[in-house]
């Protein structure tokens, strides 16, 4: 409707507070009479813990309490909860080791937190959590993905003699091997999907207080929504019925999937608070958060396929190892089969699959759902095969690729995991992209990059998504009196602009002026009891369309006091842009409002107000998908890399708001361009994190990035009624597979034949010396 | 022992007793009670709680607070005027959507108002090169560098 509906580039309502200093973050909330919580945390990456000392600790000045794992076994406290539950062909269960919030016995990566000290002021605390001594018997750790599963591995957990958690299995690998050796053409990708640091601006942060008469706990934390994190700490954390815990996150400085998780800091903050019966508040350091928030991708893959003489494939193998950690977190296990498996593979039409996943545990901080969670990997996979292939067999690029489309004929198209993809034009996505990138035109500018030295290169990747999990959410909107509408949401907005698509919504259906639209979320008191919050690119279909639910609902109450009050029959009532209308006479949707609240003028027996609570729910996820091309230059002698120009071509459906989608867009190529260029977690054999501050991390700042070309081919999902596909994750799907395309077209005709993420100059530069030397040899 | 300090913040003198090892940035978020000014990390790395001093940019976590002293402060708090009409960087980075979480905003923008200060009519590289000292994780940085570029102009042009 107007300048403020579907699809118009409206302007952002936070951003003017965000702007002014006016923001709220977790750090920004100060409780009265708080005191403060530090971390005394493992230096080891595997030890027993002998002794903990904390007489020391306990006697410095403004220390309050100090706080052991054995202090929380005793206090009665719970456990972390994994919900996974695979199993191996033969039919032996996962191995699934219990995690404690804090250990007793021992510890098993660098940075777990041992003990916790609580002072009156932050540097006290910080100094006693020097001053707790632990005795420690030190084990050889593992860390490495490659190595994890040797036979002389040390173990993270001796019980299972083994650090694989399970061999999860799809398809008939002996079928499949057979299918592969009778084509005509096989080609072979090894990958490393290097490991991340997902690094929120925010760090970590968490307050709480505890109100002894009422029983009544409230935890301030940055999140990704409260109600899963409030259920998980009085379910099985705390032991507190629900309705006694609120989550409270005001503003989050970034989430990137990290952010909806449950860490024993926060569990800590909250069992203080109520211990002391005192507010607590702990706020992490960047080193802190480097080494204990989760951390993203890392794994091993390596995939076979095989092709007929067309460039048909037709048989595809994938063997996967996923590192873990050194326990398992809420989600990291599940990512290759429920996140990437569900796509996998991708956007081709390939009937043979067999699929080998083994995760294993090392002595490291556990990996966990990051911006794709599971789906960059697969279409990593799939991305490097279709370009061997390609190189195979003499095609281009683009021509093996549209060989081997799903094409929209063949929709709704159900995958090897079971999903259903209901739709998407992926060649002409594809053709888009070819065209703004202006492809054909591509060899005069490597001719002109030539010249002056440098290898230039252009590369492709087609990519699809699966968004909108888990699609099950309430939403409530309720009108004031004078006309104004509230929204409380179980989603929660941490940089996503929900207070501004949400409101164009509103006034879409409604016709409610979009300034008086305001959104409440991130608060449990307030949020619908249904909800999963905002992860996985879900929040414009289950709030979205909770927003249109919702709306309906208000209109059909609205209808029948329009008719009381226009002294007609309801069936007689037609409602459109705002106003409720019976042949010539009208009544707007803030006038009904406003009658609402005065039972003089409603129908008899109907509560008064209008305030409709709906939820929800839909069978099936979308399926977002695009086509990215990124050209580049190396410069031969240092190895260093530019990216001249980025076109990322998105189907995301219907898209709502294109200036906030294009946002996310650009900041999801950011972190593929991270993942690409410079971004890499490094442990050394002890498991020691060495990559731990933004001085050893290669974190991409405004100088790696181009500016990106964004377009949509908009293909409007079918399975939902606002057809909208999630737009957040996109962009770290094409990527990386772009760049790696690109740099392949670069250095292949100095045979570089192979060379894994992340680019940095030194590798780049250490592989066209050695294609040199064996050109020249 | 604590130390006395003064220093005018937002064209307001202000006053305070302060540790010796008490930084700028918290005498500003703990004392000030201005929490626009963020901490994103502890190397001095990040650019979240850049201010001006004396009208230039400088990481406000690696200054102590007692080196302000006598000195004038602007955070993001007292960019805007009086009137709430936001400053042309500020709506610059709303025009260009150069900021979704807005953790980094405060020290982006800040640090934007300094490049153009310093440098009127910077091209693209110079703004990206400028902002080597600021981490965006949202935004991919595209609307950070337009709207640098934009209010650049915009300041450029209310000097002339």
């Amino acid at each position: 409707m107007g300048e403020f509906g579907i699809g118009q580039p409206v302007r952002r309502k936070e951003d003017v507070r965000l702007l002014t200093g006016g923001g709220q973050f977790t750090d920004d909330i100060d409780l009265e009479a708080q005191v403060y919580a530090a971390f005394v945390r493992s230096p080891h990456a595997n030890a027993k813990i002998l002794a903990i000392d904390t007489l020391a600790a306990r006697s410095m000045e403004g220390v309050i309490a100090v706080y052991t794992g054995q202090d929380l076994v005793d206090a009665g406290m719970g456990v972390m909860v994994n919900e996974a539950n695979y199993v191996n062909r033969s039919g032996k269960p996962m191995n699934k080791p219990s995690r404690r919030i804090m250990p007793v016995e021992q510890t098993r990566f660098v940075g777990e937190c041992l003990a916790m000290v609580v002072a009156d002021t932050p540097e006290q605390a910080r100094d006693a959590a020097e001053a707790v001594e632990i005795d420690y018997d030190v084990l050889p750790a593992i860390a490495s993905t490659a190595r994890g599963l040797d036979k002389d591995a040390p173990h993270v957990w001796p019980e299972f003699g083994e650090n694989l958690v399970v061999h999860w299995e799809y398809g008939d690998k002996d079928d499949v091997e057979a299918k592969l050796a009778a084509c005509h053409t096989r080609v072979k990708v090894d990958l490393v999907n290097n490991r991340l640091i997902v690094s929120p601006m925010e760090p970590r942060c968490a307050a709480a207080e505890y109100d002894t008469a009422s029983g009544a706990l409230t935890v301030y934390t940055p999140s990704q929504g409260g109600r899963r994190l409030q259920m998980m700490l009085a379910r099985g954390l705390l032991k507190m019925a629900p309705e006694k815990v609120r989550v409270i996150s005001r503003d989050t400085g970034g989430g990137f999937g990290i952010r909806s998780k449950m860490y024993p800091e926060t569990v800590m903050v909250a069992f203080a608070a109520r211990t002391l019966a005192r507010p607590v508040k702990w706020r992490g350091d960047r080193s802190e958060t480097f080494v204990s928030d989760y951390h993203g991708r890392d794994q091993i893959n390596v995939a076979e396929m095989g092709l007929d003489a067309h460039g048909r494939a037709s048989v595809l193998k994938v063997e996967t190892l996923l590192n873990v950690g050194a326990y398992l977190s809420e989600n990291g296990v599940r990512l290759p089969m429920e996140g990437g498996g569900r796509i996998i593979p991708c956007m081709y039409d390939i009937p043979d699959f067999y699929f080998s996943v083994k995760p294993m545990f090392t002595n490291t901080i556990c990996t966990d759902t990051y911006r794709g969670a599971g789906r960059p990997e697969a279409n990593y996979i799939m991305e490097r095969l279709m370009d061997a292939g390609a190189q195979a067999l003499g095609l281009s690029r683009e021509e093996i690729r549209r060989r081997n489309f799903i094409t929209e004929a063949q929709m709704p198209y159900k995958t090897h995991l079971g999903f259903v993809l209901d739709s998407g034009d992926f060649d002409g996505t594809m053709q888009m992209a070819l065209d703004a990138a202006d492809w054909t035109g591509f060899e005069t500018r490597r001719a002109e990059s030539a010249t002056r030295g440098n290898l230039r290169g252009i590369g492709l990747a087609t990519f699809i998504e699966g968004a909108g999990s888990r699609p099950i959410e309430g939403m409530r909107m309720r009108f004031e009196a004078n006309g104004e509408v509230t929204l409380f949401a179980g989603t929660y907005s941490h940089g996503q602009g929900h207070d501004t698509v949400y409101a164009q919504l509103v006034n879409e259906f409604l016709g409610v002026d979009f300034d008086k639209v305001t959104l409440i979320d991130g608060d449990t008191a307030t949020s619908p009891e249904t909800s999963n919050g905002t992860f996985g690119s879900r929040s414009s279909m289950v709030g979205g369309i909770g927003v249109k639910r919702a709306a309906e609902a208000i209109v059909a109450k609205g209808r029948k006091i329009a008719a009381h009050l226009l002294q007609t029959d309801a069936e007689r009532v037609v409602f459109e842009g705002g106003v409720f209308r019976a042949q010539s006479s009208s009544i707007t949707l803030a006038e009904v409002a406003a009658a609402s609240h005065d039972a003089k003028k409603m129908p008899e027996g109907m509560a008064l107000g209008l305030d409709e609570s709906v939820v929800y729910e839909n069978d099936v996820e979308n399926f977002p998908n695009g086509a990215h091309i990124c050209e580049l230059e190396i410069d031969p002698e240092t190895g260093i890399l530019e990216i001249l120009n980025y076109v990322a071509v998105d189907d995301c459906g219907v898209v709502l708001n294109p200036f906030i989608v294009h946002g996310q867009v650009y900041g999801g190529v950011m972190q593929g361009v991270g993942q690409a260029l410079t971004e890499n977690v490094v442990y050394d054999a002890d498991g020691q994190l060495l990559s731990a501050s933004y001085m050893d991390y290669g974190m991409p700042r405004a100088a790696h990035m181009p500016m990106i070309e964004a377009l949509f081919n908009v293909v409007p999902a079918k399975t939902n009624e606002l057809g909208v596909k999630g737009a957040g994750e996109a962009g770290a799907c094409g990527a990386p597979p772009a760049i790696l395309s690109a740099v392949g077209d670069a250095l292949s005709r100095l045979g570089v034949s192979h060379i894994d993420m992340p680019l940095t100059p030194e590798k780049v530069w250490r592989a066209i010396q050695e294609a040199r030397v064996v050109t020249a040899a | 022992m604590d130390i006395d300090v003064k220093m005018t913040v937002n064209g307001k003198a202000v006053s305070g007793k302060v540790e010796a090892r008490t930084l700028l940035v918290q005498f500003i978020r703990e004392h000030l009670r201005l929490t626009g000014t963020h901490v994103g990390c502890d190397t001095t790395q990040c650019g979240c709680c850049v201010v001006h001093v004396d009208g230039v940019a400088m990481k406000s976590c690696t200054m102590l607070a007692v080196q302000a002293e006598g000195k004038a402060i602007t955070t993001i708090e007292g960019l805007a005027s009086a009137d709430g009409t936001l400053h042309p960087m500020q709506q610059a980075f709303r025009d260009h959507h150069g900021l979704q979480c807005g953790f980094c905003t405060p020290g982006m923008v800040m640090m934007g108002v300094d490049i153009a200060n310093r440098l009127p009519g910077a091209d693209e590289k110079t703004v990206r090169h400028q902002l080597e000292g600021n981490i965006c994780r949202c935004t991919g940085y595209q609307g950070i560098v337009e709207a640098i570029m934009d209010a650049s102009a915009v300041m450029n042009a209310a000097r002339s």
